[in-house]
């Protein structure tokens, strides 16, 4: 059979048909899994899309490039688990539209930053990082403080999510502005709906300014990463995803 | 190559491709047998994989997770216990006795408290350092942990506490205080003069001013009236010239018209009991640990 390969190359029709089903085998072994992505996904309860802020502190994330040094991926490895706690689970970023697991760590792994340090500290830290860690080679954030953060789309930026997957409802969309300006802020009408619409949602005037600028969007979503997941009561046998 | 006019090379009198480049011709040699051999072999071994070793997602059910589980049922989550529990094994010769035992009982116990010193000092690098500096020294706004200037006691159970449930946090039972922003209430004179009194302890000569019974009105209810501070309050001690957020009198006359309150995380949720107990030695140890 292998000698005859001859017939193939001189007919074109042929060749086109067996290029198509070779491709096809390809394709099929390496697309169909892909539609059942979600079966590999552990079940664990309380992760929950971003708030509009935390989403605008997420594309300052992006923007600025922070995945070239840190990673949010903690590895299922001892070392890694004394360091930073927890291994990551996939559903901690299943709502990261690119999710942010990098490749690189010249900082730390930030995958369970939230609540390790005081909203105080990133302030400073972002302004000049070598103020609180002498050693640090991090280049300063400081203009984060001054910058109006980008709210103005922030809501179409979630339709767009919602057709990828992200479950944002109406209600949640409608609402995206005012929530995102309620969030930073100590004192809002809107904290109830905002507590309504987002579980176990902080709010707080993150960076100390009375306008939401950049660097409180930033540091609400990096107060928020790692928490959301209950992992008190996951268990990585368990075969069944629990009704949320 | 069944075609009859194929050119044969006359050298090795193997088929040629019928290519030419420059003159030279392609031989068509086979691909060697063991080199076959070999690829065979790693597609074979590759089912194999697929057979002992989690590797296809499945249709199961929605909300269901899925995904074939090998006949040898390994995952990497099993292989991070068992690496955990190697290096808890290792440890279980002090930690069990460190677990049961009182902090009087393993300050008496040199083992103990070498053990407890050592894993402590290494949690402060990862979790606590950070803030308060790779030695403990602290810095503007984290204090210093290596003095005896303690804000919410400095024995060992007063640490233990203040770790585990933070100071001003998210924990139930976290630490609290906060001073009121006198800005609000009072004038910038009086202010003034309330620094000048507050100085006053801290230097040389006696004071005679308005300064101590504006203080004394608004100040000692919670930093005493010697200025020695309270911790019930986590009232800072303004007599022992360690300044927190700076001690010049426009650094004083800040804090009283606008404090800052710093915020510090609980560990409760991060570290688990024992590590905890093993930072509180430790940082009990560095210097300024009181009985």
């Amino acid at each position: 059979m292998l000698n005859k390969h001859k017939a193939l190359e001189k007919n074109s029709i042929l060749m086109l048909i067996f290029t198509v089903i070779t491709i096809s085998i390809g394709g099929i072994i390496e697309i169909v899994p892909l539609f059942r992505m979600e079966t590999t996904i552990e079940p664990v309860k309380g992760v929950r899309p971003y708030t509009p802020l935390e989403l605008a502190g997420y594309n300052v994330y992006l923007r600025e490039g922070c995945y070239n040094c840190h990673s949010q991926q903690i590895r299922p490895l001892r070392d890694e688990v004394e360091r930073y706690g927890h291994y990551s689970l996939a559903a901690e970023s299943m709502y990261d539209h690119p999710f942010q697991w990098g490749s690189k760590r010249t900082g730390p792994d930030l995958a369970r930053v939230g609540g390790k340090y005081s909203d105080l500290w990133h302030i400073q830290h972002m302004i000049r990082p070598q103020d609180v860690v002498p050693e640090s080679i991090m280049p300063p954030y400081a203009h984060l403080a001054k910058k109006g953060a980008d709210l103005a789309d922030i809501a179409r930026d979630m339709e767009a999510l919602r057709m990828v997957g992200v479950p944002y409802t109406d209600e949640q969309i409608a609402n995206a502005y005012n929530d995102a300006v309620a969030q930073a802020q100590d004192e809002s009408d809107y904290h109830d709906g905002l507590v309504e619409r987002y579980s176990k949602v902080t709010m707080r005037n993150f960076d100390g300014q009375k306008t939401t600028t950049e660097l409180d969007a930033l540091i609400a979503y990096l107060q928020v990463l790692g928490t959301m997941a209950e992992l008190k009561d996951y268990s990585h046998d368990g075969t069944k995803r629990s009704a949320e | 190559m069944s075609d009859n006019n194929v050119e044969k090379d006359d050298f090795t009198g193997v088929e040629t491709t019928g290519h030419e480049w420059d003159g030279i011709k392609e031989l068509n040699n086979p691909s060697p047998r063991w080199w076959l051999l070999v690829l065979l072999a790693t597609i074979i071994w590759a089912v194999g994989y697929w057979i002992v070793y989690p590797a296809w997602p499945t249709l199961s059910g929605d909300g269901e997770r899925g995904g074939t589980e090998g006949t040898f049922g390994w995952t990497q989550y099993d292989q991070l216990k068992e690496s955990q529990a190697e290096i808890m094994a290792r440890r279980a010769a002090y930690l069990d006795r460190f677990n049961t035992a009182s902090f009087e009982e393993i300050k008496a116990n040199e083992e103990l408290y070498a053990f407890a010193v050592a894993g402590g000092a290494s949690a402060f690098k990862d979790n606590c350092a950070t803030c308060h500096g790779t030695g403990g020294s602290g810095s503007a706004g984290y204090p210093n942990l290596l003095d005896d200037d303690w804000l919410w006691g400095g024995d060992v159970d007063a640490i233990h506490e203040t770790i585990r449930v933070g100071v001003r946090g998210e924990h139930d039972e976290t630490r609290y205080s906060e001073m009121p922003a006198f800005g609000d209430m009072l004038g910038t004179k009086e202010i003034s003069d309330i620094s000048d009194y507050v100085l006053s302890f801290t230097s040389a000569g006696d004071y005679d001013g308005p300064g101590q019974e504006l203080y004394e009105q608004q100040c000692a209810a919670c930093h005493g009236m010697d200025g020695r501070g309270i911790r019930d309050f986590g009232a800072p001690n303004l007599a022992d010239a360690i300044w927190f957020y700076g001690g010049t009198k426009g650094d004083i006359m800040s804090q009283i018209r606008r404090p800052k309150h710093g915020v510090m995380p609980a560990w409760e949720t991060r570290l688990d009991e024992s590590t905890i107990r093993q930072l509180a030695i430790y940082v009990h140890s560095l210097g300024g640990g009181e009985e």
